[in-house]
This record gives structure tokens, C-alpha cells and sequence, in this order.
């Protein structure tokens, strides 16, 4: 049952992306507008604290709550199938306006439609894993 | 606590997200959310057909939680933190989304043109929300994470394969937003 502290790590995930409109269709197309600094200022303000906490916790190799020093693994060098997944992923975003976060966050707002996107989703997730080996990585 | 009930501005937003990557971290996690999606093939039987899906999803039931907890954290702002969800974007904004006949722009949190019941009976709707999904899930999963994976976690990390990531989640989205959805919508 510790585990339920990753449930209310969620609930303050949730409230998050509905308070601060990260989560709203409107925000996503005004950010690819260049209209307003929000959605720039949400994304940068949590890298810049994200980037010192990291370094923080790696040169003072700080411990978990189970008592191991935290790990962050590093992610596997390539350029294709970032660029490419990225791309694929960017129209996806700028189209249904919420990424996999904030789908969540919607379903519990309320916005059922947004089903249809999880749906999707979660489809065309299974149609990468089933293609993924003939893809360039 | 009036802030509250208000829109956070970017300075609450930013710094909350930070936060909850730093609970993940310390719990022993990382945050990443569009691996849920892959954990849902697996539960749905995907394993049978792909050896990409064979993984012991119980793994991942911490992040299924995240996710739950997003559904319920999404509930209890819209029903109980805000009193008016209208989304005030720039006044071109609304003016740009209304020539494109999206006119609840600037009065509601969602597009209703796109989010609301009624819509779901227009065939181009379903599009736009089948189509977006579906890319979505292809993409996030062809790059190894989504903008929690690589925008702020890997960014974070200094990894310059998430930079790669992010400059393509711009590039197509930029691509979509200026040359493409002004003739889906």
C-alpha cells in the first residue's frame, strides 16, 4: 500500500494541468501562435528549477525515500527516431491540443470527448510497437 | 487563498510540475507519462502480438496511480477549484480562432466546437480527435516520451536527444498549427 503515495503525487499532477490551463486546448494553439509567454514560462520556470535539481541531487548524491541514492538513467543516443517520433508527436499535439498528461487530467474534468483521443492514443502506441522494427531509430 | 479558485500563472504552474518531478525522483520514479500508454496495450493483450508489449505491466502500476491520481486531481479543480474556467488567451488568438470558426474561443476552458458531446456527431470532429490521439500515442512512443519524459525530465537531465525530441515536437507542431489545421478546422 505505499504505493498510494504515487496517487496523490497524481491528484497534485491533475490539479496542476487543469489550474494552470496547461491542460486546455486553447493554451496549445496560442503557444504554437506565439501569443502568449504561459505556456513558455510553465515549461521553462519548471526546467530551470528541474536542470539546478538535478545537478543538486547527483553532486550531493542525494537519497530516496527508501534510503538508495537517486538514479537518473540516461537515454539511449540516437537522432532519428527522436527527430522523427517528435515530429509525428508535435502534429498530434498541436491537433488534439493535450498531451498524455493532461488527457488524464480531462477525462476527470469532465471533456469526454477527449475519451476518443486515449483511445487513439493508446492505438497508435500499439501501431508503433507492431511497426517499430521496420522504423528507422 | 484566493489564488486558488484564479488561473495559476506560469511562476505557481511552473515551479508545482518541478515539484511533482522531484516527488517522483525521490520516491524512486521518474516522471513520464505517456508510458501509461504502452502499460494499457499490455493490459489490453498487446504482449501476444508484439514483443514490445511483453513487460510486467504490475511494474508500472505506480504510474498507472500517477495517472488515476490525474483523473481525480482534474475532477476535483474543475467541480471544486474554479469558479470561472474560461481560458483568456490573446485577443488575435480569439480573433484567429473565431475566423476559423472555433467561437466559444475566449469563454470556455475547451473548444466546444471540438470537446462538447454534440460535436462528437460531426464526422470532421472525430477526426481531429481520432487523428490527434492516434499521433500522439505513435509519436511519443517512437521518440522514447512525451513533453513530462522529454521536455522536462530529459531536459532537465541535460540530455541532448531530448533536446532533439523537443525541436521536433515544435517542428510538427508548429506545422500543424500554421499549415494544416487552418483547413482541418
Amino acid at each position: 500500500m505505499r504505493q498510494i503515495i504515487f496517487l496523490f503525487i497524481g491528484i497534485l499532477f491533475g490539479i496542476t494541468m487543469f489550474k494552470s490551463e496547461a491542460a486546455s486546448w486553447f493554451r496549445i494553439y496560442e503557444m504554437f501562435q506565439f501569443k502568449s509567454f504561459h505556456m513558455y514560462g510553465i515549461i521553462g520556470s519548471a526546467l530551470v528549477i528541474g536542470v539546478l535539481m538535478i545537478q543538486f541531487i547527483k553532486r550531493y548524491k542525494i537519497k530516496s525515500a527508501y534510503g538508495e541514492t537517486i538514479v537518473i538513467p540516461d537515454k539511449e543516443k540516437s537522432f532519428s527516431r527522436y527527430a522523427y517520433g517528435g515530429i509525428i508527436f508535435g502534429l498530434g499535439w498541436a491537433l488534439a491540443g493535450a498531451c498524455p498528461g493532461p488527457m488524464f487530467t480531462l477525462i476527470g474534468a469532465g471533456f469526454y470527448p477527449i475519451l476518443v483521443v486515449v483511445f487513439f492514443a493508446v492505438l497508435g502506441t500499439w501501431a508503433y510497437g507492431i511497426l517499430a522494427p521496420k522504423l528507422p531509430h | 487563498m484566493e489564488w486558488i479558485f484564479n488561473p495559476w500563472p506560469w511562476y505557481i504552474g511552473g515551479p508545482m510540475i518541478a515539484l511533482i518531478m522531484f516527488l517522483l525522483l525521490y520516491f524512486g520514479k521518474s516522471f513520464g507519462m505517456s508510458s501509461n500508454l504502452r502499460t494499457l496495450c499490455t493490459i489490453c493483450g498487446a504482449g501476444k502480438s508484439t514483443e514490445f508489449f511483453n513487460f510486467d505491466w504490475k511494474k508500472q502500476q505506480w504510474n498507472l496511480l500517477v495517472s488515476v491520481g490525474a483523473i481525480i486531481g482534474g475532477a476535483i479543480a474543475a467541480q471544486f477549484l474554479t469558479v470561472d474556467a474560461s481560458v483568456i488567451i490573446h485577443p488575435d488568438t480569439v480573433a484567429k480562432l473565431q475566423d476559423l470558426s472555433i467561437q466559444s474561443a475566449g469563454t470556455a476552458y475547451m473548444p466546444e466546437e471540438l470537446f462538447s458531446l454534440q460535436a462528437l456527431t460531426q464526422p470532421k470532429v472525430l477526426l481531429v480527435l481520432s487523428l490527434g490521439g492516434f499521433l500522439v500515442g505513435f509519436g511519443a512512443r517512437y521518440a522514447g516520451g512525451c513533453t513530462s519524459g522529454h521536455a522536462i525530465s530529459g531536459l532537465s537531465n541535460l540530455q541532448l536527444v531530448s533536446l532533439y525530441a523537443v525541436i521536433g515536437f515544435f517542428v510538427g507542431g508548429l506545422f500543424m498549427n500554421h499549415l494544416l489545421l487552418p483547413y482541418i478546422l
